[in-house]
């Protein structure tokens, strides 16, 4: 159900407030995401500089960092991931309550970024968690990481709460944990989730094999 | 250990704990690497008796970038922006710091103004990293946010400095060999001088509302003592090791690039515990601004780079180097081995946050658990250079 | 502060018996140094710092190199039997050098540190080859600068220090087989090619995807 906007808006003016449970939830929601106080990197110094004075991450009802993922709905990942650290990120996002978001805050967390050539740098979060909002940059300024927040809180307003495009925590079927990887002899062992992070489509299809 | 100098010779061991006695049960706590206090991703693996720490082992490793391989596969050049990433608070120290041992490995001058402007944004990256160390030494005690929040706005204020400079808040690359990349933007010296100028008011502020807390002295004096010998022997550097009292600044002993035409005394403490490095972390800040203000005021013109320096297919001749400068948090040195091609062989860097570790469990043992936190605090580290 | 031959010197005249020679630096900074032989390293060490000329209290920097076997082609004139005369007839040689691992330590005095611009003091240790004879002693107890660099270098380089007091990986965790940094080390081949592969990259990509399963 839903009331057109313009009759909301004459509504109002009579003093008279229409508004669908979706929408009172996903306006709570998105006005009190919780961040886990969580640093890898280069960018955990911005995102720190995005929470102070100056660029106040306040604004947005996000300023207060949990340092429990227990209590936490969002993760920015700030920085490079290590294969020696992605078990730990994984399990760290295993531990946070549905509905629970990702930031990948930076080249790195995005793709591995300038050190994708290393031999112990992750190329990339995705291929392990599912990611919500990417911002490119090294480090991306702080406004970068607010315009990421805004976009994320359009999405969160955006979820409908039925349907089958109903977000993940509302779905009993849908995948809640994450397998964590582990540390092999020469490199982390599955190199991806599949299940996050396809093959590519020509080659997933098979048409170009044989 | 036969030989024959070993009886005589004192012989600094990593620390043994053999006090516990069969049956006691002790707690093993992971600190780390998710942990709000490490600043970043480290652990400590604690071993504790109450509240009281018996074993404490650092686990390195989870910022680990391979730093080292990548600029040995790419050219001298392309190295430079990996040093930023480095100690990522002081991205223009590190640039110093690479530039100086190539310099050192190829033989290039470098000219006068250069210098001056490599001094200037130096010591505007010592204070802006001595400030937001201190800031989180204080959120650590418990003073969230406030010593923090003002840190961040002096930093706020010269990244913008260094922005305007080289284009990027934090990851400068900014020193070339044999110079800088860009000529100073009109009218940045007036700017820095005016950020100069409110400095010490900034200092003054910081230390009314600090130095004479009576909770910070309660939990920093006598807190995680460090003694000279100990501090020298184990490679310890920086305000860490003048906290103990070692007289011992490369700005003075090596008088790289041109620091030996300026006025400025190097604060000791007699103590080694945590209050003294925060006293010597707020008085190197007042020395900075002196500095500064003689920097900016004597700066000449002229050329930035020195002309004979080659940027593309700089290619140095066989042979080795060795160089260092006093980085805001130690002796931050790069080591270079030339095969005579278009990349280092061997290029390593002597990271002093992670030297500056090995004495945290000598530090740590017979402490709180609580003050294990602070004790890790004031040696200031950044993962990003403990692990590379 | 000495110049290295002088420190040679004093070095031979306490330990007569101690097998160190000069390297050579031809680089503009000149930084010479000293190669220890590695039975003899933890006297010499301990006489560089407990010297009172010297002074070395202060290990700076401790690091691993590493030198893979060369290939030598050399031309060497040799004289033989063509056609019943005798003549000098160039051949190609081919040796293999042996590789080995290096360690190397800066060194630096505090003690003295003000008395003149003070260059490091190189030490350098080799080892036998680089796969099975990888020991060198420990210098972890003469200086303690030392303890977390070797560590790194055993974990990246695979030198085994003897004596350490406590050898284990540093940076890479602990089932990890391989030393990184050597250079013949070769990654693990996890790189995804996206959105749009084709051509060489592209069969590169079904190669990876093989072993995970994916139906051809």
């Amino acid at each position: 159900m839903a009331v057109e906007d313009k009759l909301k808006i004459e509504l109002g003016k009579q003093g008279v407030f229409v508004t669908t449970v979706n929408e009172i939830y996903n306006w709570g929601r998105k006005n009190s995401v919780w961040p886990l106080q969580f640093g890898l990197a280069c960018c955990a110094i911005e995102m720190i500089a995005t929470t102070m004075a100056r660029y106040d991450l306040a604004r947005f009802g996000a300023e207060v960092f949990r340092p429990s993922p227990r209590q936490a709905d969002l993760m920015i990942i700030s920085g490079t991931i290590t294969k020696k650290m992605a078990p730990q990120v994984v399990r760290l996002y295993n531990q946070m309550a549905e509905p629970r978001y990702v930031i990948a805050m930076g080249a790195c967390a995005i793709s591995g970024g300038p050190f994708k050539q290393g031999y112990n740098v992750l190329k990339g979060i995705d291929r392990y968690i599912p990611v919500d909002v990417h911002i490119p940059g090294c480090p991306p300024r702080p406004e970068a990481l607010i315009h990421a927040f805004m976009t994320l809180q359009a999405k969160i307003d955006a979820q409908p709460l039925t349907g089958t495009e109903r977000p993940r925590h509302l779905d009993a079927a849908a995948m809640s944990e994450f397998p964590v990887p582990t540390q092999g002899a020469h490199d982390l062992e599955p190199p991806a989730n599949r299940l996050v992070w396809p093959l590519p489509a020509p080659v997933a299809s098979g048409e170009n094999c044989g | 250990m036969s030989h024959s100098s070993t009886a005589e010779m004192k012989v600094y061991r990593p620390p043994v704990v053999d006090i516990i006695e069969e049956g006691d049960e002790l707690l093993e706590v992971a600190m780390g690497p998710h942990h709000p206090s490490t600043h970043g991703v480290f652990r400590m693996d604690v071993a504790l008796d109450g509240e009281r720490v018996i074993r404490l082992k650092p686990v390195f490793g989870y910022l680990h970038r391979n730093h080292e391989k990548i600029a040995e596969k790419a050219s001298y050049l392309a190295a430079m922006p990996y040093t930023d990433r480095l100690d990522y608070f002081c991205s223009l120290t590190n640039n110093w710091a690479y530039a100086l041992a190539v310099e050192k490995l190829a033989g290039i001058e470098v000219p006068e103004r250069a210098e001056y402007i490599r001094v200037i944004t130096a010591e505007l990256t010592r204070i802006q990293n001595h400030a937001s160390s201190i800031g989180f030494l204080m959120q650590e005690m418990g003073a969230s946010g406030t010593p923090l929040m003002y840190a961040f706005r002096e930093r706020e204020k010269i990244l913008d400095l260094f922005e305007e400079l080289t284009g990027s808040r934090m990851m400068c690359n900014y020193m070339r060999f044999g110079g800088c990349r860009v000529e100073l933007p009109t009218g940045w010296l007036a700017k820095a001088q005016t950020i100069v100028d409110g400095l010490p008011g900034f200092i003054d502020e910081i230390e009314a509302l600090l130095t004479g807390n009576e909770i910070l002295m309660a939990r920093t004096q006598g807190m995680g003592v460090l003694k000279p010998d100990l501090a020298i022997n184990a490679g310890v550097t920086g305000p860490m090791l003048r906290a103990t009292g070692v007289n011992y600044d490369l700005r003075k002993v090596d008088h790289y690039g041109i620091y030996d035409r300026f006025k400025f005394r190097v604060p000791l403490g007699d103590h080694g515990d945590i209050f003294d490095r925060y006293m010597i972390r707020i008085l190197e800040m007042r020395e900075s601004v002196t500095i500064l203000h003689q920097a900016i005021k004597d700066i000449p013109a002229g050329p930035i780079m020195d002309p004979k320096s080659k940027i593309r297919g700089f290619r140095p001749k066989p042979g080795e180097a060795y160089g260092r400068i006093e980085a805001p948090k130690g002796e931050l040195g790069f080591y270079l081995i030339s095969d005579g091609s278009g990349n280092p062989y061997r290029y390593r860097v002597r990271p002093p946050s992670l030297i500056n570790l090995t004495i945290l469990e000598d530090m740590c043992l017979g402490q709180n658990v609580a003050d294990v936190v602070l004790i890790f605090g004031s040696v200031d580290i950044v993962l990003g250079e403990v692990d590379r | 502060m000495k110049s290295t031959e002088e420190i040679l010197a004093l070095i031979h005249a306490a330990l007569p018996a101690a097998n160190v020679e000069l390297v050579l630096n031809p680089s503009p900074c000149a930084q010479h140094s000293l190669r220890v032989a590695p039975a003899d390293a933890f006297a010499v060490a301990s006489f560089l710092r407990e010297s009172d000329e010297l002074a070395l209290d202060y290990c700076s920097n401790v690091t691993g190199v590493d030198w893979p076997d060369k290939e030598i082609t050399e031309k060497v004139k040799v004289t033989q039997l063509v056609d019943g005369e005798e003549k000098i007839v160039e051949e190609t040689i081919k040796r293999i050098e042996p590789g080995y691992l290096e360690s190397v330590y800066h060194l630096y005095s505090i003690k003295r540190a003000h008395e003149a611009i003070a260059g490091p003091v190189v030490l350098r240790m080799r080892t036998i080859n680089r796969t099975d004879q990888v020991q060198l002693p420990s210098l972890t107890f003469v200086w303690r600068a030392a303890e977390f660099q070797e560590r790194e270098v055993f974990d990246l380089f695979g030198i085994v220090f003897t004596g350490h007091p406590d050898l284990r990986r540093i940076l890479m965790w602990d089932e990890f087989e391989d030393h990184p940094m050597r250079r013949d080390y070769v990654d693990p081949d996890d790189y995804e090619y996206e959105p749009t592969p084709h051509d060489e990259v592209l069969k590169r990509a079904e190669q990876q995807s093989k072993p995970t399963g994916v139906t051809a």
